[in-house]
């Protein structure tokens, strides 16, 4: 008895399930690109994708929760231009210091996560309405408050662009991805937070039999809704991150950033920080390598949702022998 | 037997329309286990929902280690030491067996949870009590038997005083039977009060000290098991005055053809080879005490679940039926036990709901036919005498009864010759159930040919022109109308197969 009844998993399965496949399908990724063109193949290739990566890993980070308690929020990907364009606002137009810009950012997202949380947990809305519902709301928001103008965050060089060497650093001649040490870092804290609190361990159990929770005498409520502000706080950060990236934000872009990040967590498994990180590295890997085989952005978004419905397949292939949807 | 550790006393509660529980007794002592037994809806759960606080009491007292109590909620019960474990599971599938006996109260290490703790005191837990499991096992991978012990185990490592075990052994093997009762013995040593609720009476007379009783909501009477028969409960439990005269004798002329066979359904472990035929113009009454697979095998036939083998015959002639599609191309309509969830769209329209099964027929081109439509709805409403103002009227805003009928109607509409009735008057008043009585005799005199199922003994007596009795997902016999009584039907009902 006892460990004897663990044999019937797959080696796969021991090592972490979908992650490893994800791992060596990012591995498999990269070695093709590299192979078929020179190009690919170079120290700026790589800066460039992780460049793109930060905000976009972020965001899965965060949007991880949601979706494992069953939800899901489509308001980061606007709430992310929002929120850096309330922060660039402040700093470009008001003389705000820069630190002031971007904890006012993540403020803003977490307030919008905890927005959220209130529609989804205490009011019961569904959570893609709630969640699409403050995805215009953020959108429009963002706009008005810079008045229909795209804002610059101070550039390398001048005055309070100390933020962007947070993510690219130059030591001697040599730019330095900073930025991934800090995902990474938060990949890490956020595994924490998802494997070993209750925060974490509620959101599992939320997604998984709600009802048994509340049975349990849990706030689930409370738990919900944490879910949704863990969400809001990584949409802030990624908008620091993009502002940092990218320095440019235009009001009323930022539709469909969300489905990279939600599509990168799926694409993970949804049901780990790790794994999103890496479903992420799937998709910024696609999106800048397919150039490089001379497939344009149409054909990136075509194979990005194929990769998508299969790992969806496996996911459901997964559960299906491990008898959970039966049950359902 | 200790002494008396709960006693409910004169417990009174009315929900809109039904008297759920009228003044009931009941007490249980410190190491007894002690039988709630009643027919389905006789108010056994909902007096363990008073208990432990999900329903409030209308009047009444609830004394409890000598004090009067009143529980606002589970967690109340539960920090008082009364658990109750469910009959339907509430685990949680995605965590371990650990995590989910400890959670709400799981060990902490500063802001960590101490998941390797809890492994550990839910290993020395299932020492304790002979359980085999592994405490870091995810819980959706264990059977179900598995799981319940595992919501055993949950409500012992709460210190319990109190323990509710409702209908503990619906799920277990044989073998965990024989494990549960150990563990029931041992908690009684322990001088645990133990309240068993079963409808198995092989399994009361084994391991209960007293039954108790309840029939329509009404406390019936108290027994020490040893000293009554079977029989002697059975009694108890539906020796109610039938107000309605059960048919004196079928309908149903003795030539009547077969219109359905069904030979050898298998279908997971509600439905176990399966066997019937229903002819024609007949009410065939499916009778069985909840979980007995009466509309499993229903479901398997409709095609609405898959089955594993076993063969379906209309008029003669075998049929694949895989899907709802395939049944409803060969006659047959399902009005289900849950008309919200499956049967009707509660947001569209009676004329609407009326040709949803038959839409092909009411197509002008690439567009409903909405004249028609509402013609055909209206011919439904006058022969039915559906309650509604208008064939336009939202079906959401019609009374039980009639939504009812606009199901019926859906599948006449159809022109279904086999209709099978999941539970066809649950949730409707009185009134109104006779009307569905009146029009499901006058659907057979018509020739329509119909399953009846039903949890209502006076329903399968007065409307059935042959019963058949399931129970454990087998049928356990077959009885003409005029040899069928409640206490034939019980004694088929709760028949013991696991021998």
């Amino acid at each position: 008895m006892g460990k004897s009844d663990m044999p019937n998993k797959s080696i796969v399965e021991r090592l972490g399930g979908q992650k490893v496949i994800v791992l060596l399908v990012v591995m498999v990724l990269f070695a093709f690109f590299c192979i078929a063109s020179p190009n690919f193949r170079q120290y700026s290739t790589v800066l460039s994708i992780l460049d793109y990566s930060y905000y976009i890993a972020l965001m899965a980070i965060g949007v991880t929760f949601p979706l494992i308690t069953g939800g899901v929020d489509l308001s980061i990907g606007t709430g992310l231009i929002c929120y850096s364009l309330v922060g660039g606002y402040l700093v470009v137009h008001k003389g705000c210091p820069t630190i002031v810009g971007i904890l006012v950012a993540v403020a803003f997202g977490v307030a919008i996560g905890l927005l959220n949380g209130a529609l989804v947990a205490l009011m019961n809305l569904p959570p893609f309405m709630a969640t699409l519902c403050t995805c215009m709301i953020t959108r429009g928001l963002g706009a008005l408050i810079v008045n229909r103008l795209g804002i610059s965050w101070p550039t390398s060089g001048t005055e309070g662009s100390w933020f962007r060497d947070i993510f690219k650093t130059t030591i001697g001649d040599i730019k330095v991805p900073l930025g991934f040490l800090w995902v990474v870092l938060l990949v890490a804290l956020m595994a924490f937070v998802l494997n070993h609190t209750p925060i974490g361990r509620y959101a599992i159990a939320i997604g998984s039999n709600k009802e048994a929770v509340a049975l349990s005498g849990i706030n689930v409520r409370f738990y919900h809704t944490m879910a949704y502000v863990i969400s809001g706080l990584f949409a802030g950060l990624a908008a620091v991150a993009y502002s940092a990236v990218f320095s440019t934000v235009q009001p009323g872009t930022g539709a469909g950033f969300e489905l990279e990040a939600i599509g990168g967590a799926i694409i993970g498994g949804a049901g780990s920080v790790e794994g999103s990180l890496l479903g992420v590295f799937v998709i910024c890997l696609l999106k800048t390598g397919l150039p490089y085989v001379g497939l344009q952005a149409n054909w990136q978004q075509i194979i990005t949702g194929l990769v998508l419905i299969g790992a969806v397949l496996v996911d459901i292939l997964k559960k299906k022998r491990s008898g959970e949807l039966r049950a359902a | 037997m200790g002494e008396v550790i709960l006693t409910m006393k004169d417990i009174d509660k009315t929900f809109p329309g039904v008297h759920a529980l009228d003044h009931v007794n009941f007490e249980v002592r410190k190491g007894e286990v002690h039988a709630l037994m009643g027919e389905n809806g006789a108010g056994k759960s909902t007096l363990m929902k008073v208990l432990t606080g999900i329903y409030a009491k209308d009047s009444g007292t609830i004394t409890y280690e000598g004090k009067e109590v009143s529980f606002h909620n589970t967690r109340e019960a539960q920090d008082a030491g009364i658990v109750i474990v469910h009959q339907e599971l509430n685990m949680v599938g995605h965590l371990t067996v650990a995590q989910n006996i400890y959670i709400g109260r799981e060990f902490r290490k500063g802001i960590r949870i101490d998941d390797k703790k809890m492994n550990e005191e839910a290993a020395k837990l299932f020492d304790r009590l002979r359980i085999h499991i592994d405490p870091t096992e995810t819980m959706s991978s264990l059977t179900v038997g598995k799981q319940q012990m595992c919501e055993i185990a949950k409500a012992i490592s709460r210190d319990a005083k109190v323990i509710i075990f409702d209908e503990p052994s619906a799920a277990l093997t044989e073998a965990e039977i024989e494990e549960l009762f150990k563990i029931i013995r041992d908690l009684r040593e322990q001088q645990v009060g133990i309240v068993y609720i079963s409808h198995r009476m092989d399994e009361i007379k084994v391991i209960t000290d007293r039954v108790t009783v309840m029939r329509d909501g009404a406390y019936v009477g108290t027994l020490i098991t040893k000293d009554c028969s079977k029989e002697d409960i059975i009694n108890m439990m539906v020796g109610r005055v039938i107000y309605e005269d059960p048919k004196a004798c079928s309908a149903v002329p003795p030539d009547a053809p077969v219109v359905l066979r069904v030979e050898h359904l298998n279908a997971g472990r509600m439905v176990q080879n399966v066997s019937f035929e229903l002819h024609k113009g007949e009410i065939l009454g499916f009778s069985g005490l909840m979980g007995a697979g009466r509309t499993e095998t229903a479901r398997a036939i409709f095609g609405a679940d898959p089955k594993e083998s076993g063969d379906i015959y209309i008029n003669g002639k075998k049929v694949e039926i895989n899907s709802p599609q395939d049944a409803v191309r060969n006659g047959i309509g399902y009005l289900s036990e849950d008309r919200k969830q499956f049967g009707i769209v509660v947001q569209k329209t009676v004329a609407e709901n009326s040709t949803l099964a038959n839409l092909g027929n009411f197509m002008r081109g690439l567009f409903i036919n909405k004249r028609k439509e509402a013609q055909v709805a209206q011919q439904y409403v006058d022969s039915l005498a559906t309650k509604t103002p208008s064939v336009e009227q939202l079906v959401v805003n019609l009374s039980g009864g009639n939504q009812q009928k606009v199901v019926i109607a859906k599948w006449l509409v159809k022109d279904c010759e086999i209709l099978i009735f999941d539970e066809p008057t649950r949730g409707i008043d009185v009134g109104a159930k006779n009307e569905i009585y009146k029009l499901m005799n006058r659907l057979a005199a018509e020739g329509k040919s119909i399953i009846m199922i039903s949890s209502e003994m006076t329903e399968i007596l007065r409307m059935s022109d042959r019963v058949l009795v399931m129970c454990e997902g087998k049928k356990t016999g077959e009885l003409d109308i005029q040899e069928a009584t409640q206490e034939t039907i019980m004694t088929l009902a709760t028949r013991e197969i696991s021998i």
